[in-house]
């Protein structure tokens, strides 16, 4: 589904990514660790389409096509969705309104017809209960006064309106607590299948207790430094990331 | 002098005896003393603080007709979207400054929403106790308008009532004239712990470059609460200049909602005086502006007493090479302690061509006071547009998206929903985005 060969990438002379190489097929849960500025930020903000950043090198094939020929929206449309870690506010419009927006905006990509009211209302209450949200958050304005938990339950509420085939998720558990991490990651479980795949961007191996990875990278001064199944990340959690940085000095 | 002033002059010589109440000597000495100020006065011109970033020069330079015929070939057919056609109102409709009784609704029952012409004949004492005593004479506008005001809106709301439905207020010009020089003034007088609220529009239907001088004054007595809604969506040949003044006595709360997307050049004086303690005074608005469009906001607060609260907050949104102005000054006299008052305007420029010019100021002249104030000029946050398009919304809904939030927090405290769907509705139709957007 997913295949980057090569990818290095820059914001403002600054090399981050330095020849990232990643193949994700439908159906897999990746989580990708390192340690803080290994640049696991960066490779989600890149595959999202996000300008600020310049690839220099590499592609991004998406089912076959070139991702970064696409703006973000084309790419959304494609099928990629992007949990962020810092959910922006938008005070002013309400949480319905910007997911009703956004699910017809995406439909109108793809050359669809906008989705009926009625079917829009009860997808949103679906979801919304999967999440365990209140129903007043639907009619709250976009993040705005939200806690850091509520901002995430959020992001997987959209994640779960918008079905995407590639959802990343950054730093998802941060700022979460337990009863919170374990929500989120109901919600994120539930809406797994053979055809989509889930990245899963996270310093601590807790959320994934939860979402069970098929496979572990980790991430260090820009590349993927090492590989493996989900023993990978206990091994992270027990021994932190010194060995890490000492077997890539 | 200008040419302009010139005409000014000689036209008040023809129409002194003419003008309404001229048999009501309080008013005709009020107007000959303010027609003196005008001619020692002139114009203001951008030499002058008030007046520094609007050029009036283009402007005041048309030849106007200044005493104005009426036009009976409107029908409610021309003017139905200029109202609120799915609410019931009172409606007080002018045209070419004259009084249109086949298109309005006015009533004298309970309480009097009818004109100023009617008013000088049965109340004179009403009109003497308050005419032209929330306006400031000396300025240029007031003075003119004073001296040539001869008819207009007339709001009288006795003590303890509620008006059951709001009044809209139309101000219509029309080719008639040829070029025309309007001159109408609203008075609004709010008794105690009376209610009212009231939508106001200034409309050019013609093709003509009209030219409005307004002034409206509004009393809020004890507990009187008062909401005035101003909509400012004229055509882009049109100009305005609007002084609202504003006497607000103790425990009074009024509102004044100015939303300005249209003309050519449009200029608001919003003052109040805050008389009496534990008043609230109201001031927001949103202005979306194009090409060759200039709004000027200048709006004034004076709290005289203390326990006072006032709270401003406009939004601009300019796009091609349109021109903002906003200069809110706050004053606080030594005697008004415990003042809370708040200021903020923000603007977005979504062009490079287009400008801003904005100024709070503040005069505290009290120690125990809260005042905050703030403006900021920007585009839009870049963070926030990736989010949107993140999420499969594109570029320029996105932007659209963004704009409107961002005006949207300033109609707040409208209370009238049908107003407010209007407004939402003009405000995505300028702004280019979906209706969906909005509702």
């Amino acid at each position: 589904m997913l295949k980057i060969k090569d990818l290095k990438a820059q914001i403002e002379d600054n090399q981050i990514l330095k020849g990232i190489n990643l193949e994700i097929n439908a159906g897999e849960v990746h989580a990708i660790m390192g340690p803080n500025g290994s640049g696991k930020s960066t490779l989600s903000s890149v595959i999202a389409g996000r300008e600020d950043y310049e690839v220099t090198e590499g592609t991004i094939d998406f089912d076959g096509e070139d991702l970064l020929d696409l703006d973000p929206e084309e790419r959304a449309h494609k099928g990629i969705f992007l949990s962020f870690q810092y959910p922006v506010e938008i005070p002013g419009v309400t949480v319905s309104n910007f997911i009703k927006t956004a699910i017809n905006e995406t439909r109108k990509g793809r050359g669809e017809d906008p989705m009926e009211a009625r079917e829009m209302l009860a997808k949103m209450r679906e979801k919304s209960a999967l999440l365990e949200m209140d129903k007043s958050y639907l009619s709250r304005s976009l993040n705005e006064g939200f806690s850091g938990g509520e901002k995430k339950r959020n992001e997987i509420f959209q994640m779960a309106m918008l079905e995407p085939k590639l959802a990343i998720l950054d730093e998802t558990d941060s700022g979460l607590d337990i009863d919170a991490l374990r929500i989120v990651a109901n919600g994120v479980n539930k809406l797994r299948s053979k055809d989509n795949a889930v990245v899963v961007i996270t310093h601590y191996q807790r959320l994934l207790d939860y979402i069970k990875p098929d496979y572990v990278h980790v991430l260090y001064k820009g590349k993927i430094v090492k590989s493996g199944g989900p023993e990978l990340a206990h091994e992270l959690e027990e021994r932190g990331y010194d060995w890490i940085k000492a077997e890539n000095a | 002098m200008t040419d302009l002033a010139q005409d000014l002059l000689s036209s008040f010589l023809v129409a002194e005896s003419q003008l309404n109440g001229s048999r009501n000597l309080g008013v005709v000495s009020l107007r000959k003393k303010a027609m003196d100020r005008f001619e020692q006065q002139g114009f203001p011109t951008t030499r002058d603080e008030e007046w520094k970033y609007t050029n009036l020069k283009p402007v005041l330079k048309q030849d106007y007709r200044i005493l104005l015929k009426g036009d009976d070939a409107v029908s409610f057919a021309d003017i139905k979207k200029y109202l609120l056609s799915d609410l019931d109102t009172y409606k007080l409709v002018f045209i070419n400054g004259k009084y249109s009784s086949w298109l309005s609704e006015s009533t004298h029952q309970s309480f009097d929403i009818c004109t100023f012409a009617a008013a000088l004949n049965k109340y004179p004492e009403v009109i003497g106790d308050y005419l032209g005593k929330a306006a400031p004479e000396g300025t240029t506008f007031v003075d003119l308008n004073t001296a040539f005001e001869d008819d207009g809106a007339f709001v009288r709301i006795k003590r303890n009532q509620t008006v059951d439905k709001p009044i809209e207020i139309l101000y219509l010009t029309t080719d008639e004239n040829g070029p025309a020089f309007a001159q109408n003034r609203n008075l609004i007088i709010v008794e105690q712990n009376a209610e009212v609220q009231i939508v106001e529009r200034h409309q050019n239907i013609g093709t003509q470059p009209n030219f409005t001088n307004f002034v409206s004054e509004v009393f809020a007595a004890v507990d009187a609460r008062v909401s005035y809604y101003k909509v400012q969506n004229d055509a882009l040949h049109a100009s305005l200049v609007d002084n609202t003044h504003v006497v607000q006595e103790r425990g009074s709360n009024v509102h004044v909602g100015t939303y300005s997307f249209g003309g050519k050049l449009v200029r608001n004086n919003l003052h109040f005086y805050a008389d009496g303690e534990h008043t609230e005074s109201h001031m927001d608005g949103v202005t979306i502006i194009d090409d060759g469009q200039t709004v000027d906001h200048h709006t004034l607060v004076d709290h005289r007493e203390p326990n006072c609260y006032s709270r401003e907050l406009y939004k601009g949104i300019y796009l091609g090479n349109s021109h903002g102005v906003f200069n809110g000054k706050v004053m606080v006299r030594q005697k008004a302690q415990k003042t809370n008052a708040f200021q903020q305007n923000d603007n977005i420029l979504l062009s490079e061509r287009a400008k801003v010019d904005t100024k709070p100021q503040l005069e505290i002249f009290a120690d125990d006071v809260k005042c905050s104030h703030g403006c900021t000029i920007g585009q839009l946050d870049k963070n926030a547009l990736f989010y949107l398009r993140s999420r499969g919304i594109p570029k320029k809904e996105a932007e659209g998206l963004m704009t409107y939030a961002f005006a949207s927090d300033a109609l707040e405290y409208v209370k009238i929903p049908q107003l407010e769907k209007r407004l939402n509705r003009v405000i995505a139709d300028k702004l280019g985005i979906n209706l969906e957007f909005a509702l």
